[in-house]
């Protein structure tokens, strides 16, 4: 195929640009993933053509071949965001609009947005005169496009060159985005909706109170809850850019009836946001308007609702102004949450319990033990994991202010029940808070009750648990020590040596592995070793190659005089094995080599595949 | 018996997972509805008012209409306005005898506005769309099920429906009656009506979505002033579905109704209606789900390329560069749809896009999966193509030659194989002289190339045969 540039360097063709005609060539093959290779290396490209070229025959060549695939068109919108310098500079960067404008306005969203990110992100490099030259004309022609992509996309362009224009224009931009804001296709008003508050933003205050605002209240009356939920999102922004005394008249009214909005989204989008909107109102506002209004959506009649509120609880109790907060809580937020303990959904009773601790740090001792622990305790009886699992992960809350003893005789039942639950999952998660447990029970309490479920867990029968445990028992040590290692758990490691199971048996070894560095030499040397250098006979390869493996692995830990004596013979005798894998294992922990075996294996392989892929392409090429 | 049945899905499940290790995504999902509550597979938000008070709402049973008297247009007043309460159906204990003197009394209604003349009077039409509104407009529920899949999985029933279906059954007489007026009625049923009408048609209840399907068509027909707003609202949800959202239940239905608009549209067709083709019918293709409205898209397509026959090029072009990269399922769809049209194809637009198109062909005919080969080899079953293809032997034989002879040799699926056979002697018989040219000049490449055959092998598995 011929391509519309000639080969960069003269006709004569320069054998080191070469690669350059090759790239340029493939811009227009047939393959996708051709075209797509040579688009990311279009720098490249531009760079060995110069920047006039680039300007003159490059730019132009992709302009017209904006019908691609919208894979190659997205990459096409991302190189050119880096391209100014490769144009030759600020001074030319506007010859990158032509593209970019049309990618602006296809179909596909990804490719739309991308080209607006880099459009944005060229804006800054156009010089003021620049911008209203080229840079606004472009804006003003996609907000009065034809069709709604390219006016959606206009909407993202607005404030990034609103405050570098003349008065004049400006006016002109605050007119195009009120257009925008009432047209009659959906999609643009929701576009124009998530940038109000960006918009919002760069303009003067004054423009702020007259424009912003009523279009902010339209928006959110919108016919469309999809777009009514966005202005919720604005809300935000603009209410921290009025003054204090603005906000009751120009913003609460809207926000009232957003929070009340017959809508679940939206109400859901006012729940989600609460924390934020509660800043940007601030304390006087939140006291009198925000919580009945937080009190409501605790109560919503959708759980969605109820969930995302009760996700809030906490930072919304933060939040509260210090002179009255306690009262705040104990009047009117706490009877909400205690009703939402025993909600009939799941995901909000999780939501709570994820959050629920937090509230002892802002209320005290006392009151956490009048009124938090009771629901603390309900909720470690529920009948979802997910509910109790949640509550046992922030146990750290509670232990600072009331310390956890208060807790234990409620939370080692549910302990034991998550560590039992059916599915794996939540018994990974639960083993994952044992350290954490393990330090603020204390060793007794820890040995007494819960050092038979760690063990326990070494034998379940999904590998991730097994391994999880493994890794559990040396936080353990780490926490309680090699002595406390000694008595309790080695004997039991150990022991499993013996078991029947050969699975059973490789978890001695992982543990061993895991243990010796946190043992240290002499448990290691003296009671760890012998085992596994007489599992070296095991009858199951799996084992034997584990075992050179735990050789290399506690190597270290050994004294040279052992490794010679005791180790090597072993490894030997491995070496020698009638079962591949052992021998290479043992030949790897005897040479200290540290390149894994699978990795050769996946070499290997790969190789094949370019002995296989690589050929067609020659043929295709030649 | 609930329990029961649980327990031996359960045990069906744990067979299966024994057989391949997988369970069929069907049987898990059952097995978590079994978990969740038994008695959730209904939802509503029909009653969900916000902060509500309780009122009293008992409703008494008010006297028989009868149309020869006097004062019935009262009464019917008073029933329209009583049929206004909402009742709250998750609580199935409270109100039990008015929620049954509502269900009568909406039977009653919609007898009366099917079996009488002379009761649509205008005084009568704000109560009556009032009635109406006031019942099935409403925000729906969030999903119980935020994965719901429609192939598989139950749909979340409306839980009003014993007086939703009613309420909807007498909106459809009320348009349905012959002195139905639409001039009155438009002041009512107008843009904001049917905005709202069209939201409803996400609900995941069928039997709602297959109600909303007739009004719509109804009110297309009768209202001409709305046509434009509800073809461009269409438009709006369906562009919003492909772009935004992918998510919304009554994409069939709507299509369904577009099917017959679009059968009315009148020549030479608008660029409107065009544009509608183009930029939202073609892209629709590309959604997940398009199993669930396929059928109707292709009605759809066809119908427009039969009213324009000009459009086959360019809708062609689009379903070739939408033509799916990975998802064999959506291929076959691609290839029927493919065969629908070329059923109705003209043979100069045939000429204008055969090359694209048997070049996308030739590498269904290729491809692994046996049911895409062989949806593709089916074209060959369609004597009007045939003749297409015959009329073309000199183009489209070397584009698919290459294929098909390799395929013959290679394709893992016998019965494939037996399609390839039948194919290339129907070819052959075509078009003889061409066809021993393309072997000879094939089985030459080969020998100049090594064994391309094995290098192109598109089934790694054989590769170390």
């Amino acid at each position: 195929p011929c391509c519309a540039i000639g080969p960069p360097g003269g006709a004569d063709g320069d054998d080191s640009l070469y690669p350059i005609a090759v790239l340029i060539d493939e811009l227009r093959n047939e393959d996708v993933q051709l075209r797509l290779n040579s688009i990311k290396k279009l720098s490249t490209i531009a760079l060995a053509l110069g920047v006039e070229r680039t300007r003159t025959e490059l730019l132009p060549f992709l302009t017209d071949t904006i019908y691609d695939e919208d894979e190659v068109l997205l990459a096409l919108a991302e190189q050119l965001g880096n391209f100014t310098m490769l144009v030759g500079g600020p001074e030319y960067v506007h010859c990158l609009l032509p593209p970019l404008e049309s990618l602006a306005t296809v179909e596909e969203t990804v490719v739309r947005d991308k080209a607006v990110e880099s459009l944005r992100k060229i804006s800054q490099e156009h010089s003021p005169v620049d911008l209203e030259v080229h840079f606004e004309p472009l804006v003003k022609r996609l907000a009065s496009g034809d069709w709604f992509t390219s006016r959606t996309s206009a909407c993202g362009l607005f404030s990034v060159c609103y405050p570098r224009v003349s008065s004049t224009v400006k006016a002109e931009i605050r007119q195009h985005f009120r257009t925008l804001c009432s047209d009659d296709t959906p999609m643009v008003r929701r576009a124009a909706a998530s940038k109000l508050g960006e918009f919002a933003k760069v303009l003067e205050l004054d423009y702020v109170k007259s424009d912003i605002i009523s279009l902010f209240t339209a928006l959110a009356s919108d016919e469309q809850d999809s777009v009514r939920l966005l202005a919720v999102e604005a809300c935000v922004s603009i209410a921290t850019l009025l003054p204090q005394e603005d906000l009751e008249t120009l913003v609460m009214p809207t926000l009232r009836q957003a929070a009340e909005d017959k809508s679940w989204r939206v109400r859901y989008m006012v729940a989600d946001k609460f924390s934020e909107l509660q800043k940007a109102v601030g304390p006087e506002i939140t006291k009198n308007d925000l919580v009945p209004a937080f009190q409501n959506l605790l109560k919503d009649c959708e759980a969605e609702v109820r969930a995302a509120a009760a996700n809030k609880v906490k930072e919304f109790c933060e939040n509260l102004p210090e002179d009255n907060r306690e009262q705040i809580i104990m009047t009117h937020i706490l009877p909400c949450v205690k009703e939402l303990v025993s909600d009939t959904n799941q995901h909000v009773k999780s939501a709570l319990a994820s959050v629920i601790m937090g509230l002892s740090t802002i209320l005290g001792k006392d009151n956490t033990i009048e009124h938090l622990l009771p629901l603390f305790l309900a909720q470690l009886k529920d009948e979802c994991p997910e509910v109790r699992l949640n509550i046992i992960s922030n146990l750290d809350c509670v232990n600072e202010v009331i310390g956890i003893r208060q807790l234990s005789q409620s939370l080692l039942p549910a302990i034991v029940e998550l560590a039992e639950d059916a599915k794996w999952r939540v018994r990974l998660a639960i083993i994952e808070y044992m350290p954490l447990l393990a330090g603020q029970l204390g060793v007794e309490f820890f040995d007494e009750k819960l050092n038979t479920l760690c063990m326990a867990w070494l034998i379940d029968h999904v590998y991730a648990i097994r391994e999880a445990a493994t890794c559990n028992l040396m936080k353990l040590v780490e926490k309680f020590g090699a002595d406390w290692a000694q008595n309790t758990i080695v004997p039991k490691v150990l022991g499993m040596a013996n078991d029947p199971n050969y699975l059973h048996r490789m978890t001695t070894l992982f543990c061993i592995n895991a243990l010796s560095d946190v043992c240290g030499r002499d448990i290691t040397t003296k009671q760890m070793l012998p085992v596994v250098l007489k599992m070296s006979e095991d009858q199951v390869a799996n084992v034997r190659f584990n075992v050179a493996k735990s050789l290399q692995k506690i190597g270290p830990v050994l004294e040279k005089i052992t490794l010679q004596n005791q180790v090597k013979p072993v490894l030997d005798k491995l070496a020698t094995d009638k079962d591949m894998d052992v021998k290479y294992f043992a030949h790897e922990a005897l040479s200290g080599e540290c390149l894994p075996y699978e990795y050769k294996k996946l070499q290997w392989s790969s190789m094949l595949c370019v002995l296989v892929y690589a050929r067609p392409q020659l043929l295709d090429s030649s | 018996m609930a329990a029961k049945d649980g327990s031996k899905m359960s045990a069906a499940a744990i067979a299966a997972e024994k057989v391949d290790g997988f369970t069929r995504k069907s049987v898990r999902k059952a097995q978590q509805r079994q978990r969740r509550s038994l008695s959730s597979s209904q939802g509503s938000s029909q009653f969900r008012t916000h902060g509500a008070v309780p009122v009293d709402l008992s409703l008494s049973p008010l006297p028989q209409l009868m149309p020869e008297c006097v004062n019935q247009q009262e009464l019917f007043t008073q029933k329209l306005q009583q049929c206004c309460v909402l009742f709250d159906f998750f609580d199935s204990v409270t109100d039990l005898k008015s929620k049954e003197v509502k269900r009568a009394t909406l039977n009653e209604l919609v007898d009366y506005v099917s079996t009488n003349r002379g009761v649509l009077v205008e005084a009568a039409y704000p109560d009556i769309t009032n009635m109406i509104i006031t019942n099935i407009f409403r925000t729906l529920p969030p999903s119980d099920n935020p994965d719901f899949d429609p192939e598989e999985d139950e749909p979340t029933l409306e839980a009003s429906w014993p007086h939703m279906q009613l309420v909807y059954e007498f909106l459809l007489r009320f348009l349905e009656n012959p002195d139905f007026q639409p001039s009155i009625a438009k002041r009512y049923i107008d843009q904001r009506f049917v905005l709202q009408l069209l939201e409803l048609f996400d609900t995941e209840d069928p039997r709602e979505r297959d109600f909303l399907k007739t009004i719509l068509h109804r009110i297309y027909g009768k209202f001409l002033g709305l046509r434009a707003f509800i073809r461009k609202q269409i438009n709006n949800i369906f562009l919003r579905f492909i772009y935004e959202s992918e998510h919304f239940n009554g994409v069939a239905e709507l299509l369904e109704i577009l099917g017959s608009i679009i059968n009315g549209f009148a020549l030479p067709l608008k660029a409107e209606h065009k544009q509608f083709l183009m930029k939202v019918l073609l892209p629709l293709h590309t959604a997940k789900a398009l199993v669930l409205f396929h059928a109707q898209l292709a009605y759809c397509i066809v119908q427009f390329l039969e009213k324009d026959p000009t459009l086959t090029e360019p809708v062609i072009r689009g379903l070739l560069k939408f033509w799916p990269k990975t998802c064999s399922q959506k291929e076959v769809m691609f290839l029927g749809e493919m065969e629908e049209i070329l059923d109705v194809i003209e043979p100069t637009q045939f000429k204008k896009i055969q090359e694209p198109l048997f070049k996308q062909i030739s590498k269904c005919v290729t491809n692994p999966h046996f049911q895409v080969a062989e949806r593709a080899l089916y074209l060959w079953n369609n004597e009007y193509i045939l003749s297409l293809i015959e009329e073309n032997i000199d183009k489209i034989l070397p584009l698919m030659f290459g294929s098909l002879y390799r395929i013959s040799k290679e394709h893992w699926n016998p019965t494939i194989v037996a399609l390839v056979y039948n194919v290339l002697k129907t070819l052959m018989e075509m078009n003889g002289s061409l066809f021993d040219d393309l072997t000879a000049s094939y089985k030459n490449d080969r020998q100049r190339c090594g064994t391309p055959s094995r290098l192109n092998n598109p089934y790694p598995h054989t590769l170390s045969s």
